[in-house]
Formats: structure tokens, C-alpha cells, sequence
């Protein structure tokens, strides 16, 4: 066999290879990344996704965080103008990040399930850091 | 201030444009004053963006809040020093600084490229022109000029976010932009190269230190990125595969397969095709990567302001990709191998498959980074991947490319005898075997923790073989002493031990990411005086002792501190003071939410982490997120490595080509036909 039919054979293992390990990666661990309004419709016809593994993008409800200090607990509620529903964090405030905050509807991706109580566990929440922060006076000075 | 700097920028945009059309389009082959022009051009355009960069930066040294990019980034009460970094700490800013700084690259490419290549020159000033119009174009056309007033005048400024008020945050974002922007000059070196037709190796020579350079500012830049985001974000880690990270590491994996491969053609006279293609694709992977970090269609921690900005970069990314790669196409048959491969066991055979290896990688992050895209697309419901999926694509393929790493510097060019491999590789084999040994011994049971050490060693191993080799042939052959001998060794062939360097640090990160798989982390809740314990992987007990909390005002911010007296195995090492910090404008306001400061102590075995996460009902009794981080400390020393190693192979001048040409095939034991002109 020549050598670059051999090489070409080990390329086509590490393809192979590289493409199988994307494959499976992807179905042990993708996970559904769903609108507040998706989630609903999902769960309504297929009851599988009550307790399924997810992640869900919204905005926070104004004025709807409650923080527990004491009971290493937040509650709060996310919505994106169509379905709102509370979501339940429990662990550490410290893992939630500063820029997590109900001033100004502020977008918050969540992590965890939904439960066939309506309610949202989440195991993690996600605020969008502001490397390049959004001035909350914006309205302001678009009026000049 | 901001009529100077629209002006200059509707001037840059002006000469750009007019550099551009001339070296593409006029005849300055025949008639060298257009070729001149040409480069006045590249000077002119420079010339008027860095007026524009004085502008920006007076208005913001004056508090001129009526500009609303200093209005929207900077205080009264910031310190001076963030005053020079809220230059790019926002969108039309970082566009600016972009396009300045990719301007004086280009002048720098044009006034240091070495006369034999002169003739690639107007090419390369024609394609660095483009790009910088472009960014001068989506300032003036994309609502994203910096020097845009507003009709009132604020009496002060929105300040600088505070997780950017940080030492590492102001080098950060300029060192990843070097490296972004410096891509663009080895690219431009390749297209000039497909479209003058002069296809030998004269534009990887002419390019080369351009394209280490990049390099090393993307490693710095990443390295920084992850040292940023340990020391605060809060959460103890250095890479989450966010979509932002992901971008620049594309980058960094194609323009590494790049430096390598590009080794075989100026040797071998092979990959000539790949080579181009690696070039092109990695300039596309910087728009690319600028893209989903600006336009926001990839959700992220980071959400940069969300504009249309980012379809102007999709826009650049498709024309470029196209124009690019049917260049490329009409070129094809130019680019024909000199050689073909000769043995599956060869030094060729070992970089193709290090190449196939990087680029496997940057796709898995490309694809893994697009999937929410491409999902939603095929079945109409957004999938994501995480950590999980990127680990178990990423970390095999990682571990192959460290045994490469080890492999390709040692065997034969073009094919390795049985007794070429023996000799070389005995000794770097019983270093690997040695290491798993050792680690077994003291009781490492990690599967995936003992390949990736055993390979260090392996690599490592190599290195030293390699070293010492070379050390020793000069204290026989010119009767040097040691001293002498290493100097005389590093800077007499300075790619190939600059190089191996490089690899040492590679290694450095390899064995700081496996340390930190072993973290430890605990929640804590402690009144004044109480303490509580926690055990380190390598067996340390840390005390950990609540000292009260104090409130203080200091410079723009109200702090509240909790420190924390550590002592280790009984041993008093100190306080660690964690904070949380409302930042004020100078009238006292409350800018942004309040910002966790974190503590860290650091040595070389592990670091202490502490969190402060804030006291419930306003007592003192507080809570905190305490973790133990073995051998973080590895990743900044693993960086330095690799600046040292670097600095090294690009350091300018060094011996006469011909004589590292004799030495390289005497060690080899082969004669190597070279390819193209001589170096």
C-alpha cells in the first residue's frame, strides 16, 4: 500500500472518529433551549418534556426576585411577553451571577426542569454579564 | 473633539478606500509612483485614525459627557488609569481601536518586510486597506461611531462596569484584538501571494513573524481571558465554553495547525493547498468569532450591546469567504505538492495528523459553538451543548495532540528507520512510563488524570532529550561550557528550541487543566469567631475563621469586607478579604448591581478561594463559597513559558540561514531536498 493511501486511511479514522464522538456528544448531552412559550406548547404535547433536562431563555419579571439568604433559596418569575411562570432556585446565592437583578428586564437563561407543578427548578441561572454594558439612560440619550 | 474625529474618519475611510482601488485595480507594476502611492496611502489612512484615537481619548480625559461613548463608559470619580481602557471597554470604541491599531500593523508590514518580497507589498496594502474601511464603514454607517453627542450633557458618566475595573480586564480585550487583528496581515500576505502568482515560499518567509505574532497575542489574550475569569466571575474555574471563548480558541487551534504545517512546505515542498486554505480559514474564524460575540444570534454570558453591527461582519465574512477561496480556486493548479509522502512513520506524517488533529478540534468547538443554530434550523427547537459535551469531544482529542506533541520533534523526516525511533524515543517513553509510575504510587487512580500526566512526562521528556543532545554536542564539538553551550544552542537555532520552549508551557496548561478537575468546593455560613474547615486534594486541612464584617466608603464604591483569618494545618498563613462593592458616580448614585470581590492564595501546589456571598437579615453572620483550586497557579506560569518560548523563535536575527540549514540534516541523518527559493 503506498503511504498516502495509508495516511489517508488514518485520516479517515480520526474523521470518523471525530465525527462520531460530535454525534454522541451531542446526543448524551445536548440539552433543549426553549422560550417560555415553547416550553408550554412542548409539555402539552409531549408530557416527556415535564422533568426533562433543560435550559429556557427569558426575560426576569420586574420586581419578582425574592432572595432567602437563610434557606439558600431564590424565587422568581421569567417571562417573554406571552407565558410567565415562577422559577425556584435552590443553593447558593453566591453562584448566581451580580449582573442577576430585577431592575430592568434583564435577560436570564435557566437551567433545570419543569416540573409537572408549573414551576421551573432550576439548578442554574445564567444572567447575561455585561462586558459591554447596556446603559439603563439608553432611552435618553437616543432621543438626541 | 467629535467634528476632528468624524472628520478623520470619513479621511481614513476616504484613503482606505482609494489604497484599496489602486493596488487592485491600477497597473503599478509598469509604473512604480502608483506602486508608492500605494504605500502613502497605508500611511495616510494610519495617520488620520490615530488623530481619531487622540480625539476620542481627549473627549474622554475631559469628561466631555455630552459624547454619549464617554457619557455611557466612564465617571468622573474613575481612576485614570480605567480612563485609558474605557477607550475599548464599549462597542464603537473597540471598533475604533480595531481599526488603529489593524493601520499601523499595516504600516509596519509595508516598512519591515524585507526587500526580496517587496513585489507582495501593494497587494498586501490592498487587502489591510479593505479591512480597515470596513471597520471605519460600520462606525460612520453602523450607528457605531464613538463620537456621537447627545442633546443634553449629563452631569456625569454611567461609569465603567465593574467587572471590567480590573487590572487584567484592561489587557484583556486589547491583547485578544492584537491578536484578532494581527490575523489579517498573514492573510494578507497569502492572498497577496495567489494574486501576484508568486507561489514559493516567499510569502510564508515574509510572513512568518507575523503570523507568531498573532499567535502569541491570541495565547496571551486567551490566557488573560481565563485569569479574568477566575479571578471575577465568582465561580473558580477558567474555561466554561462560552460562545465568546470559543471564538478566539477557533482561531488560535487553526492558526496553531498553520505554524506547524507551514514547516512542512518550506522543508518539504508539500501542503502548499492546506497551507493557503489554513490561512484563509483562520482570518474567516477571526470575522467569524467577531460576529457571534457582537450580533448576539449565539446566546452568551456576554451580551455585547446587541446591534446590527454584527450582520456587517456577517456580510465581510461571506464576501471575504468567497472571494478568498475562488481565488484560491483559479490558483489550484499552481499549487501543486513537490513530494509526495513517503512513509506513514515520517516527521510529514506526524505534523499532517497533528493538523488533522487542531482542525478536528476548532470544528467540534465550531460545530458544538453552532448547534443551537443549526438545530433550530433543521428541527425548528433550539438544542444546546455545555462543558459536558465540549470534555468528552475535546479531551481525546487534546491527549492525541500532546502524544504528537511529543512524537513530531523527535522522528526522522520523510521515514523513520526502526532504529531512529529506538534512539530517540526510549528515553522520553521511559519518562511518561516513570511518571504514571510515580503518580500510581502515590495514589492517583484518575484514568483520564494519569494519560494526561504520563504524556506530559513523555513530552517533557523529549524536550530534555533534545536539549541535552544539543548541549552536549557543542561542549564536545566547540568545547564550550555549559552556560555557553545553552545560550549558543537557543539562539543559534532559535524556532526549533524557541519552539520546543513553547511546547513546555503547552504542557504547563495540560497538567493545570488536570489539576483543577480536582477541585474542592464547600458552603459555609459563620457567625464572628466561628470557623470551619476544609481539606485541600493534596491533603492540607485549611481553618477558616469569621472575623466580622466592616462597611467603608472608598474612591467609587461602598465596600462591605469579610475577612476571614486562614490558617493551615494549624498554621496561621493570614486574612483573606472577600467583598461585595456598590459602585457610586461622583454625587453618590448607585451605578450598576452590587459586584462580588473575591479573595485568593495562591502558591504553586493550590489556591484558596473565597466568595463572600453575603450576610442574610444584615448581620454579621455571612455566608461563603469556599474552594480549593490545585495547581491554578500553573496556567500563569504555563503562559509565561510560552511568551518566553515565543519571543524566541520571532527574535530578530540570529545566524546565517545556511549554516541552522547544514546542522538541521546532520542531526536528522538525512539529506533534505528544500523546497522553493532559499530562505
Amino acid at each position: 500500500m503506498k503511504p498516502s493511501t495509508k495516511f489517508a486511511a488514518g485520516a479517515l479514522v480520526i474523521v470518523a472518529a471525530v465525527s462520531l464522538m460530535i454525534y454522541q456528544g451531542i446526543q448524551s448531552t445536548g440539552k433543549y433551549f426553549l422560550t417560555p412559550s415553547q416550553l408550554i406548547a412542548q409539555t402539552e404535547q409531549d408530557p416527556h418534556f415535564y422533568n426533562m433536562g433543560l435550559k429556557v431563555s427569558a426575560k426576569v419579571v420586574k420586581g419578582s426576585i425574592r432572595r432567602d439568604l437563610a434557606n439558600h433559596r431564590v424565587d422568581f418569575s421569567i417571562s417573554d411577553g406571552v407565558k410567565t411562570f415562577p422559577v425556584i432556585y435552590l443553593g447558593p446565592s453566591s453562584s448566581i451571577p451580580d449582573t442577576f437583578t430585577d431592575a430592568n428586564d434583564i435577560d436570564v437563561v435557566v437551567e433545570g426542569k419543569f416540573g409537572r407543578d408549573q414551576t421551573f427548578h432550576a439548578t442554574d441561572v445564567i444572567a447575561k454579564c455585561g462586558s459591554r454594558y447596556e446603559p439603563v439612560m439608553k432611552q435618553q440619550s437616543k432621543s438626541a | 473633539m467629535t467634528v476632528l474625529g468624524t472628520f478623520a474618519l470619513w479621511a481614513a475611510l476616504l484613503f482606505g478606500c482609494w489604497t484599496a482601488a489602486i493596488a487592485f485595480f491600477a497597473d503599478w507594476r509598469s509604473r512604480p509612483v502608483l506602486a508608492a502611492a500605494v504605500t502613502r496611502g497605508v500611511y495616510a489612512t494610519c495617520a488620520a485614525l490615530l488623530v481619531a484615537t487622540a480625539a476620542l481619548w481627549r473627549g474622554i480625559f475631559a469628561h466631555d459627557f455630552n459624547i454619549e461613548y464617554v457619557w455611557a463608559y466612564t465617571s468622573r470619580n474613575l481612576p485614570s488609569y480605567y480612563l485609558v481602557s474605557a477607550f475599548w471597554a464599549g462597542q464603537q470604541g473597540s471598533m475604533l481601536f480595531w481599526a488603529v491599531i489593524l493601520s499601523i500593523f499595516a504600516v509596519l508590514a509595508q516598512t519591515l518586510t524585507s526587500a526580496r518580497q517587496k513585489h507582495l507589498l501593494p497587494y498586501v496594502a490592498g487587502v489591510t486597506s479593505i479591512v480597515v474601511s470596513f471597520f471605519v464603514s460600520v462606525m460612520l454607517f453602523g450607528h457605531a461611531s464613538p463620537f456621537l453627542r447627545m442633546a443634553v450633557t449629563p452631569p456625569d458618566g454611567q461609569g465603567l462596569n465593574p467587572q471590567l475595573q480590573n487590572p487584567g480586564m484592561m489587557m484583556h480585550p486589547p491583547l485578544l484584538y492584537l491578536g484578532y487583528i494581527s490575523i489579517t496581515i498573514p492573510f494578507a500576505f497569502a492572498i497577496a501571494a495567489l494574486m501576484s502568482r508568486s507561489l514559493d515560499t516567499g510569502w510564508i518567509v515574509a510572513m512568518r513573524k507575523w503570523a507568531l505574532a498573532s499567535w502569541l497575542f491570541l495565547s496571551i489574550g486567551i490566557t488573560l481571558g481565563m485569569w479574568w475569569a477566575y479571578v471575577e466571575l465568582g465561580w473558580g474555574g477558567v474555561w466554561a465554553w462560552d460562545a465568546v471563548e470559543n471564538a478566539p480558541l477557533m482561531a488560535w487551534l487553526t492558526l496553531t495547525a498553520f505554524l506547524h504545517s507551514v514547516m512542512i512546505q518550506e522543508k518539504r515542498g508539500m501542503l502548499k493547498r492546506w497551507n493557503v486554505s489554513l490561512m484563509i480559514g483562520t482570518f474567516l474564524l477571526s470575522i467569524f468569532g467577531t460576529f457571534i460575540t457582537r450580533s448576539g444570534v449565539i446566546a452568551s454570558v456576554h451580551s455585547f450591546t446587541q446591534s446590527d453591527i454584527g450582520y456587517f461582519f456577517l456580510a465581510l465574512l461571506l464576501v471575504a469567504g468567497v472571494l478568498s477561496f475562488t481565488l484560491l480556486y483559479t490558483r489550484w493548479p499552481m499549487l501543486v505538492a513537490e513530494v509526495q509522502l513517503e512513509s506513514l512513520l515520517s516527521r510529514e506524517s506526524a505534523f499532517l495528523f497533528n493538523n488533522l488533529a487542531l482542525v478536528g478540534l476548532a470544528f467540534a468547538v465550531l460545530w458544538g459553538t453552532l448547534f443551537p443554530i443549526i438545530s433550530e434550523a433543521v428541527s425548528g427547537t433550539k438544542i444546546t451543548v455545555a462543558k459536558p459535551f465540549f470534555d468528552q469531544v475535546n479531551d481525546p482529542l487534546g491527549l492525541f495532540l500532546l502524544l504528537l506533541t511529543g512524537i513530531g520533534p523527535l522522528i526522522a523526516w520523510r521515514k523513520a528507520s526502526a532504529a531512529n525511533l529506538q534512539r530517540q524515543f526510549i528515553v522520553p517513553t521511559t519518562c511518561g512510563v516513570v511518571t504514571v509510575a510515580l503518580l500510581v504510587a502515590f495514589g492517583l487512580r484518575d484514568m483520564y488524570s494519569l494519560v494526561a500526566l504520563g504524556l506530559s512526562g513523555f513530552v517533557l521528556g523529549t524536550v530534555a532529550q533534545e536539549f541535552y543532545r544539543g548541549i552536549r554536542a557543542r561542549i564536545t564539538l566547540h568545547s564550550e561550557n555549559f552556560g555557553a553551550a545553552i545560550i549558543n544552542l537557543v539562539s543559534r537555532n532559535r524556532r526549533r528550541y524557541g519552539g520546543y520552549i513553547v511546547h513546555v508551557g503547552i504542557v504547563i496548561y495540560f497538567v493545570a487543566f488536570t489539576g483543577l478537575a480536582f477541585q474542592v468546593k464547600k458552603q459555609i455560613e459563620l457567625s464572628p469567631g466561628e470557623s470551619e474547615t476544609i481539606r485541600s486534594p493534596f491533603g492540607h486541612t485549611y481553618q477558616l475563621k469569621q472575623m466580622g464584617v466592616s462597611q467603608y466608603t472608598r474612591l467609587n464604591r461602598h465596600v462591605t469586607a469579610a475577612p476571614l483569618e486562614i490558617s493551615r494545618n494549624g498554621v496561621v498563613l493570614g486574612r483573606l478579604t472577600s467583598e461585595r462593592r456598590q459602585y457610586l458616580d461622583s454625587f453618590g448614585n448607585k451605578l450598576f448591581e452590587t459586584a462580588t470581590e473575591v479573595d485568593i492564595r495562591s502558591d504553586l501546589r493550590e489556591d484558596l478561594y473565597v466568595v463572600y456571598a453575603g450576610s442574610p437579615d444584615g448581620t454579621e453572620r455571612s455566608q461563603f463559597t469556599v474552594m480549593v483550586n490545585p495547581l491554578v497557579s500553573w496556567f500563569w506560569i504555563g503562559c509565561g513559558v510560552l511568551i518566553v518560548g515565543g519571543l524566541i523563535t520571532m527574535w530578530p536575527g540570529g545566524p546565517q540561514v545556511r549554516t541552522q540549514r547544514r546542522r538541521a540534516v546532520a542531526q536528522s541523518g538525512y539529506s533534505v531536498p528544500l523546497a522553493g527559493v532559499a530562505e
